[in-house]
């Protein structure tokens, strides 16, 4: 257990330094790069001693050190991630990711759910028929799915149920309204408007989970404990759900946080081709707009994420598996 | 089969074992999912390298009388909205897929992976970490934001530096060929690409590092780079084949992307985001769905074949999971 701890901490502090580097990164190919959301919002007349004024005004005028070293004084000392230029002038950046943070992660969750919920069971039927047609079968169809792009296959679900069948809205989302804080988010997953979104983004996560618990259930099934099991006359299911299935599950905590990547990269499109307000949608736009702070408090975020979700996996693996340890190997 | 029934346990013995690879070769062959997988490959491969030969129009020939066409003798997956020939069009972007895919292999996926994996398991020590620290910051950081923002800010930058070599070597047509556009997506996906595979192979070199033959050749007077060459290299290369093949997928569909938000390849070079894009809008695509439905198969079907074939490798190469 004590390898694990100190594990950790030493995980935890290198986090900040990733973090800065991360930020470095991000900051320099924005402000390296051509055109600043200055330029975005004065547009093509713009009035040079009042453009002069306004990037005065946001400390963009400074020289690009100065102005590094006053935002990572913001974020890290006051916790102030800045606010936005470009996209809703003057807004505390916070205050435009957090409803849009809701709105994904309400697409994510159904997603990551409905991704499990036919991943499982299909690993596990193509495991019991290893050797027969059934098993590669079934997961190649899953793959077929993985291998259509977004891009394709969101336009294609809107011209099936939406625009053909008239069943779903073509975009947007809906849904009765909640107040937090201010702001209103849409419970989009209580309405038509999650059904596409949730197809598009889970349907490409099945394939990587069915395979992952084909492998696990295999490996599971040559175990002693199976044939004993077996060999008491328990019927089929119950040796497949209490012995099988309990054992080759518990490594797909693990995937959890790849999924969810998969999910993200995911979201970037689906939000954007069907104007979802969601974090992906942002991102875009941010992009194009070249709004400095929400970029680089979405890219810091995100990297939190990241860092967060593999310091867990690799936890999670010890409590799995505790012949892992992770002591300090001498890289000598 | 029966040939080797007839054979003699002498002559049997008598022939050389085949190598590992070959029996890996032979494994790969008799799945026939993994055969179709390889042909298609080679069909969409051979399309985007032969394009000038195969396409039967200019990507850009217009005609504007037939525009928005179906499927008929003439053109074969019809025509855009510009009377361009859907075929042509899909053989040419196969020819952009093709050459980011095999840039981005040679550049991300073999010499940044392979190399920094070797030197940091081999050497250890201070450049371990710094490489594997290195590897950790682009790790954190998003990907497609990333590539997104680095294609849209950078491009100017390459653009000009391609003018600056055209005016100072006398070559000409780098600029008009798109090559910047190319070597911006391959580039700013090489960047990402490597961690993973370096990871991976750095995880087997510290393993193989304490293996008897490797300390034996240490023990012989062995240089580093001999070692690195000639005993870690042939060790990892399953690897390599394994994490190359089921990345491909993913660059083809990154470049895809890039272009579809309008950060990668730049008209007129035809590219399959392009295609998708300028047919995905809802008008379009409830009037003209086979403007979509042309990229959106060749794509998936390229992307399916690289998934098939990079199960199949993992199956044949990876003794774990035979």
């Amino acid at each position: 257990m004590q390898g694990i701890l100190t594990y950790t901490l030493r995980r935890l502090l290198w986090a900040p330094l990733i973090l800065l580097a991360v930020t470095f990164i991000a900051f320099s190919i924005t402000r390296y790069g051509p055109g600043d959301p200055i330029s975005v919002i004065s547009g093509q007349f713009r009035d040079p001693e009042a453009f002069e004024r306004v990037r005065a005004e946001k400390g963009l005028d400074k020289p690009v050190v100065q102005q590094y070293g006053i935002y990572l004084k913001n974020v890290f000392l006051e916790g102030d991630l800045g606010e936005s230029i470009s996209i809703y002038r003057g807004v505390p950046v916070w205050e435009i990711i957090w409803p849009r943070l809701l709105v994904s992660v309400q697409m994510g969750l159904i997603a990551l759910i409905i991704a499990f919920a036919l991943g499982i069971p299909v690993g596990i039927y193509a495991a019991l028929r290893q050797g027969t047609w059934v098993d590669p079968f079934s997961i190649s169809t899953f793959l077929l799915f993985q291998s259509i792009p977004a891009l394709v296959a969101v336009p294609f679900l809107v011209l099936i149920f939406a625009l053909k069948l008239d069943w779903l809205p073509v975009g947007g989302w809906d849904g009765p309204t909640v107040e937090l804080a201010g702001q209103k988010i849409a419970l989009g997953i209580l309405s038509k408007s999650i059904v596409i979104p949730a197809l598009a983004l889970s349907l490409p996560a099945v394939a990587g989970i069915a395979r992952l618990t084909r492998a696990t259930t295999l490996a599971v099934l040559g175990e002693d404990y199976v044939r004993a099991a077996r060999a008491k006359g328990l019927s089929e299911f119950t040796v497949v759900s209490r012995h099988v299935a309990r054992n080759a599950l518990l490594p797909l905590v693990t995937v959890i946080g790849l999924s969810l990547v998969t999910l993200l990269e995911g979201a970037f499109f689906t939000e954007t081709i069907l104007g979802i307000p969601g974090i992906g949608r942002l991102a875009f736009q941010a992009v194009t707009s070249r709004d400095y702070d929400v970029i680089l408090a979405l890219v810091l975020m995100l990297g939190v994420a990241f860092i967060l979700a593999n310091i867990l996996i690799d936890i999670a693996y010890t409590f799995i598996d505790p012949r892992i340890r992770y002591e300090r190997r001498e890289a000598t | 089969m029966a040939q080797a029934a007839t054979d003699t346990i002498e002559e049997m013995e008598a022939r050389p074992s085949p190598s590992p690879l070959r029996l890996a070769l032979r494994r790969l062959l008799r799945k026939k999912l993994a055969v179709a997988a390889i042909l298609a490959i080679v069909i969409f491969y051979g399309a985007g390298i032969f394009a000038p030969l195969v396409a039967p129009y200019s990507y850009r020939q217009q005609n504007l009388d037939r525009d928005l066409e179906g499927p008929s003798l003439d053109h074969a997956l019809g025509t855009d909205r510009l009377g361009r020939d859907m075929l042509s069009r899909v053989i040419w972007s196969a020819r952009t897929t093709v050459i980011v895919t095999a840039a981005t292999v040679l550049t991300g996926g073999i010499v940044l992976s392979v190399g920094l994996g070797l030197l940091s398991g081999y050497l250890g020590g201070k450049m371990d970490t710094l490489i594997m620290r290195v590897g950790d910051v682009f790790f954190a950081l998003p990907g497609l934001p990333m590539l997104i923002l680095i294609n849209a800010t950078m491009r100017p930058r390459v653009v000009e530096a391609a003018r600056w070599v055209e005016d100072h070597t006398g070559i000409e047509g780098i600029v008009s060929s798109g090559a910047p556009d190319y070597f911006l997506i391959f580039g700013a996906l090489s960047l990402f690409a490597w961690v993973g595979g370096a990871r991976v192979i750095r995880s087997q070199v510290l393993a193989l590092r304490e293996t008897e033959y490797v300390q034996a050749a240490r023990a012989m007077g062995a240089g580093a780079w001999r070692i690195v060459i000639s005993h870690l290299l042939p060790n990892v290369s399953n690897i390599v084949i394994v994490g190359v093949s089921a990345s491909l997928g993913a660059i083809a569909g990154s470049e895809i992307a890039l272009t579809w938000f309008g950060v990668g390849i730049q008209p007129p070079t035809p590219s399959f985001g392009a295609l998708i894009f300028d047919a995905s809008n809802p008008r379009v695509i409830n009037a003209h769905p086979h403007l979509l439905l042309v990229p959106g198969v060749a794509v998936g079907v390229l992307i399916f074949a690289f998934n098939l074939l990079g199960d199949a490798l993992n199956d044949v190469l990876t003794p774990r999971a035979r």
